[in-house]
């Protein structure tokens, strides 16, 4: 029975991804002068992980160089060899390589290979020098790091270290099975020919057959379901391994030290069950209708029972939405990383603080942040921080300070970038905006100056350097995070800092919206753009021309009638008997005129795309209590194609 | 399995060459698609409407969880009297990995058909584009038009893809 290998694959990229993410983390924690040996032998463990896998489906180039790497951890954590700072840039260099390298086999693209001769170059040399331990080093390697740390740690591997260990593995038959493969990975490589092997060989082999052995690396508490079914079951190992091979264990990058019960799962699978849910949610208000009317002997009990359902779904609902939530220190962690090569590089003395990193955000933002983040990030360290000589004349620190900071505010999440630099410099950005022909003056005021900085092209950097300005920037973080729904805002105070401020939705599966009906139609509004609503005076509405406006808060509001631009017919089409939403998007205030409130309520965004196309002025749909579809309005593009509309007119007449 | 079993299994099928069509209603005329683009054959029921867009699209309805646009084929083809009773039939199509409804006056009958069986359209004289046209099979005494429904549904006439955004709203 042939394996086709490939499928095993991606579970071997996303697993090594982690272990690097991982690996550099604990790097960047490690103190070289008081190593934690747990911290190393979690380095060590990842490192041999990925080597292992890598074997396994023929990924040479990262065999090798994790397998040197091995050596100085191992060195690093028997005491033989000292830790340095400069064995742990060596080491995070390596880090790099194995990244690019992963990236490579991942879009099978060929492999630098000179970038990794070099790395093991480095890393060799870095060994000789820590005083000859190499041939220490490579001898323990050479017992095939699976079995070697069973009797010392009993922790890499977690099936050997549970009761059932003495069943499974009569411990010193291992030595000479691997004796017997003489190598390496020789051993893994070709699973075909393990089937000779003897019956603890088998077991090993029957996993690195299913391409599985990377769950059992992990330090995770997964063991305990897989032990016992390796352990008791020899027969049914194959379907064991299949099974958590698919979609397998997980682990939390950022804590897999500790103990993580977390799995793995396809977000496919989370969608889908939010999908579900979202039927067992119609599906129950459809009940409740039912429930309502009808009179029977059994009504109260019905009516309990239908209540008792709502909060059971509405529960469900939660939890299953709660899944696709990830702490933001997902994207946070990356930054320690930068930060450092950031301060080297421009010899700058940085420190990082990270704030709320456990504040929760939907996974597909997650994924959409880490581009803008990490471009402010490298701004503010660029340009914000000053050298230290400056902020010593300046009388500040040092050391210059940039905060990190998530938090939850009301229906979003805030995350703020702040340094305590030199703050954005209005007078340079006022003259650079000038000379690019930007339309600006003197007489605005701060907060209109910094966005200016958005507009593309736009930097103010004197020098242009390889970290940032280039003016290829900021108008792309700006549009990247409107695209998820997103603002951001500045504040800066010059010779102080500044302060970016990304203000996102909690999620993009749900969004809070005021229900209103026109005509016979049913349409959402986004709660967050809406400031209020109002039923007007015939004194309180004006008219323009042929426009409508609106006089409120001592304003004139323009009207924009929802029967108008949906094309509704038999809707109110005075302002007098409608009721207007003021709205505010991030580019205008408006009131929307629309026949009735129908109640506030929360919905799960549907795709219109998925099987139509993207409509104007609607950023969705959703499917309301009774079944039936409800299109989620776009107040932006909403204001933006009344806007168009008005010109267009203009031009005819 | 051996590989005779398989090119048998082929030869079978090319040898006699029969697709299966899902013949349905419009007005007076008849028509027939590949049954395999069907994914479910419902009732009419209310669509939520959606702006701006042409008289035969007649909206969006929820299906299961999804999105789905109903378009009335009545309307496109300017064939029958447009009514909407219990009646009504909306055939669920699955084609480019999209949902798209249906609407026809009923459905009548699965069709099998070899190719000789089918005859070419005429090439000029009807104002039905030929593109959207697999041919015409004369059955018993009416004739059932064999429509090319995947063609038909994303081309740019329908705009029910994003590409065609502008074309849609002239």
């Amino acid at each position: 029975m042939s394996i086709d290998m490939e499928q095993f694959h991606q579970v071997f990229f996303d697993e090594s991804q982690e272990h690097i993410q991982e690996m550099e983390q604990l790097l960047m924690e490690l103190d070289p002068d008081n190593a934690d040996p747990e911290q190393l032998n979690c380095i060590f463990r990842a490192a041999h992980s990925i080597k292992g896998g890598s074997g396994i489906f023929g990924f040479d180039a990262l065999t090798g160089i994790t397998h040197v790497m091995e050596n100085i951890l191992d060195g690093a954590r028997q005491q033989s060899l000292k830790m340095t700072i400069p064995i742990v840039d060596c080491l995070l260099s390596t880090v790099d390589i194995l990244k690019d390298t992963l990236d490579s086999y991942r879009e099978k693209q060929p492999v630098n290979q000179e970038a990794i001769t070099d790395g093991i170059k480095k890393l060799e040399n870095v060994l000789e020098q820590s005083g000859g331990k190499k041939a220490l080093a490579i001898e323990q390697d050479e017992g095939f790091g699976l079995f070697e740390p069973v009797a010392k740690e009993g922790e890499d591997f977690g099936f050997f270290d549970t009761e059932e260990e003495p069943q499974v593995i009569p411990g010193d038959h291992l030595p000479q099975s691997v004796a017997k493969e003489g190598e390496d990975f020789g051993f893994f490589a070709p699973p075909e020919d393990e089937s000779a092997n003897t019956t603890n060989t088998n077991l090993v082999s029957g996993i690195a057959k299913e391409g599985e052995d990377f769950g059992f690396f992990e330090p995770v508490n997964n063991h305990s379901v897989t032990n016992a079914q390796v352990a008791t079951q020899d027969k049914s190992k194959q379907a064991v391994a299949e099974a958590p091979a698919k979609r397998a264990l997980k682990s939390t990058p950022t804590q897999s030290h500790n103990e993580s019960s977390s799995i793995r799962v396809d977000t496919g699978k989370i969608d889908s069950l939010v999908n579900l849910v979202g039927e067992l949610v119609i599906t129950q208000s459809m009940l409740a209708l039912i429930g309502e009317n009808r009179e029977s002997r059994d009504e109260a009990k019905l009516q309990s029972s239908i209540a008792e359902l709502e909060r059971h779904t509405r529960e469900i609902q939660e939890a299953v939405m709660s899944m696709r939530m990830l702490p933001v220190s997902f994207v946070f962690n990356r930054f320690p990383r930068l930060v450092r090569d950031l301060s080297t590089k421009l010899g700058k003395k940085l420190e990082l603080v990270i704030e709320g990193g456990n504040t929760e955000v939907d996974k597909g933002l997650i994924e959409k942040l880490v581009d803008p983040l990490t471009h402010l990030v490298r701004n503010s360290i660029d340009h914000g921080i000053e050298m230290p000589n400056v902020r010593i004349e300046k009388g500040k620190d040092a050391t210059g300070e940039v905060i990190l900071r998530a938090a939850q505010k009301g229906g979003s999440i805030v995350i703020s970038i702040i340094d305590d630099g030199a703050g954005l410099n209005r007078e340079r950005i006022l003259n650079k905006a000038i000379e690019k022909g930007i339309d600006a003056s003197d007489a605005m005021s701060d907060a209109e100056v910094w966005n200016l900085i958005f507009a593309p092209g736009f930097s103010t950097a004197e020098q242009i350097t390889d970290v940032s300005g280039r003016g290829v920037g900021m108008d792309v973080v700006k549009r990247n995070i409107e695209s998820i729904g997103g603002r951001v805002e500045i504040e800066s105070i010059a010779g102080q800092g500044s302060e970016f401020n990304i203000r996102l939705p909690l999620t993009l599966a749900i969004v809070d919206g005021m229900c209103v009906g026109v005509g016979d139609q049913i349409y959402v509004v986004p709660l967050v753009n809406i400031i209020e609503s109002i039923q007007p005076q015939p004194s309180q509405i004006k008219s323009l021309t042929k426009d409508k406006l609106l006089w409120v808060r001592d304003k004139y509001w323009p009207v924009i009638p929802l029967y108008d631009c949906m094309a509704i017919d038999n809707a109110q089409l005075d302002p007098a008997d409608a009721i207007v939403v003021l709205i505010e998007s991030s580019k205008k205030r408006f009131g929307l005129m629309v026949d009735r409130l129908l109640g506030q309520q929360q919905v799960v965004i549907k795709s219109l795309e998925q099987n139509y196309r993207r409509v104007s002025g609607v950023a969705g749909a959703t499917i309301m209590g009774d079944g039936t579809v409800a299109l989620i309005l776009d107040v932006e593009s909403l204001a933006s194609s009344v806007d168009l509309n008005k010109i267009e007119r203009l031009k005819h007449e | 399995m051996s590989k005779n079993d398989v090119t048998t299994g082929e030869s079978e099928i090319s040898n006699l060459d029969s697709q299966e069509f899902l013949s349905f209603v419009l007005g007076d005329e008849h028509y027939a698609l590949d049954i395999m683009a069907v994914k479910e054959i419902r009732g009419y029921e209310a669509v939520t409407k959606i702006a701006n867009a042409p008289p035969f699209i007649k909206g969006v309805i929820n299906l299961r969880g999804e999105i789905v646009p109903i378009v009335d084929l009545r309307i496109k083809f300017d064939v029958g009297e447009v009514t909407y009773n219990e009646f009504t039939i909306v055939i669920m199509l699955h084609v480019h990995n999209r949902v798209v409804g249906i609407v026809v006056d009923g459905v009548s009958d699965v069709i099998k058909l070899q190719d000789d069986d089918i005859r070419p359209p005429p090439e000029f004289g009807v104002a039905f584009d030929s593109r959207y046209l697999l041919g015409l099979v004369p059955i018993d005494d009416h004739m059932v038009i064999l429509v090319n429904i995947e063609r038909l549904i994303t081309s740019d006439e329908f705009g029910l893809l994003d590409t065609q955004v502008n074309s849609a709203q002239e």
